[in-house]
């Protein structure tokens, strides 16, 4: 991974998950979704996908796809209260 | 199996304009065939191609084909993405090579960024069908089952691009 690997993330979804499964996975446990479309900038990379992405907040920790060419996409999740306030400003809020 | 429906292909087989070609993760040998052919026909056809990929494919590439003699510019995909995104760089023509979910992705993340743009997806592997099935956005898809032979990959992307077989 980029800069992202760099950071303090857990693993929600094992290596190889689809980008459909993260999805689901996200607007199934999670209480607070909201959606972004591909190239939103998140922890300085563009988010890769099929629109729109969804992305699950829990306070400051964010859930969301990273996406790999040779990997399949990891279901990641981070804290960081700054950038979840800022998808909060950015984002579409599912209704 | 070849699909051509929502865009329109170029008959006469001249791609002009600006094409960038995006390729996924190198595991499939076919992958490098066609890689280095359509860079072939695209320059040919008078297209100015910018190869993306992983370091990897790019190597594989660069190793393949030491004089450039087929292949030109090339760029890692995330420099690309943020180009694209930025709008400091523009596409006529968009073509991505997927065998698995993570290439689909990256040809959903383009079919967003560059919604006029002329998208093929040149869909292989193992079991190239149900990749196929999970591209729900416009664009023209090659479908053919091709790990170690491209045989007749090759022969599908000429019918979509209107460039004439060779016998080889």
């Amino acid at each position: 991974m980029g800069c992202i690997e760099n950071l303090k993330y857990e693993m929600l979804l094992p290596l190889g998950a689809s980008f459909k499964e993260c999805r689901e996975y996200v607007e199934k446990n999670f209480a607070e979704v909201w959606y972004v479309d591909p190239g939103y900038k998140l922890f300085d990379e563009y988010i890769i996908g099929l629109p729109p992405i969804a992305l699950g907040l829990d306070g400051g920790k964010i859930v969301f796809p990273y996406t790999k060419p040779c990997h399949g996409t990891y279901l990641l999740r981070i804290e960081d209260d700054d950038e979840a306030a800022r998808v909060r400003r950015t984002a579409r809020k599912k209704k | 199996m070849t699909e051509a429906t929502e865009i329109p292909g170029n008959a006469s087989g001249k791609i002009s304009g600006k094409a960038l070609l995006l390729l996924g993760c190198p595991e499939t040998p076919a992958q490098q065939a066609i890689a280095l052919y359509l860079a072939h026909q695209l320059k040919t056809h008078g297209s100015d191609l910018l190869i993306i990929g992983t370091p990897s494919v790019l190597n594989l590439l660069r190793v393949s084909d030491p004089a450039k003699h087929y292949i030109g510019p090339m760029m890692v995909l995330e420099k690309c993405i943020e180009e694209i995104v930025e709008k400091r760089r523009t596409v006529d023509l968009c073509i991505v090579c997927a065998h698995n979910d993570a290439a689909i992705a990256y040809a959903a993340t383009m079919r967003h960024l560059l919604p006029v743009s002329r998208l093929v997806v040149i869909i292989f592997g193992k079991d190239p069908g149900p990749l196929a099935a999970a591209i729900d956005f416009p664009c023209e898809k090659i479908v053919e089952k091709a790990v170690h032979n491209p045989m007749q990959l090759k022969a599908k992307v000429n019918e979509v691009f209107g460039w004439v077989a060779s016998r080889t």
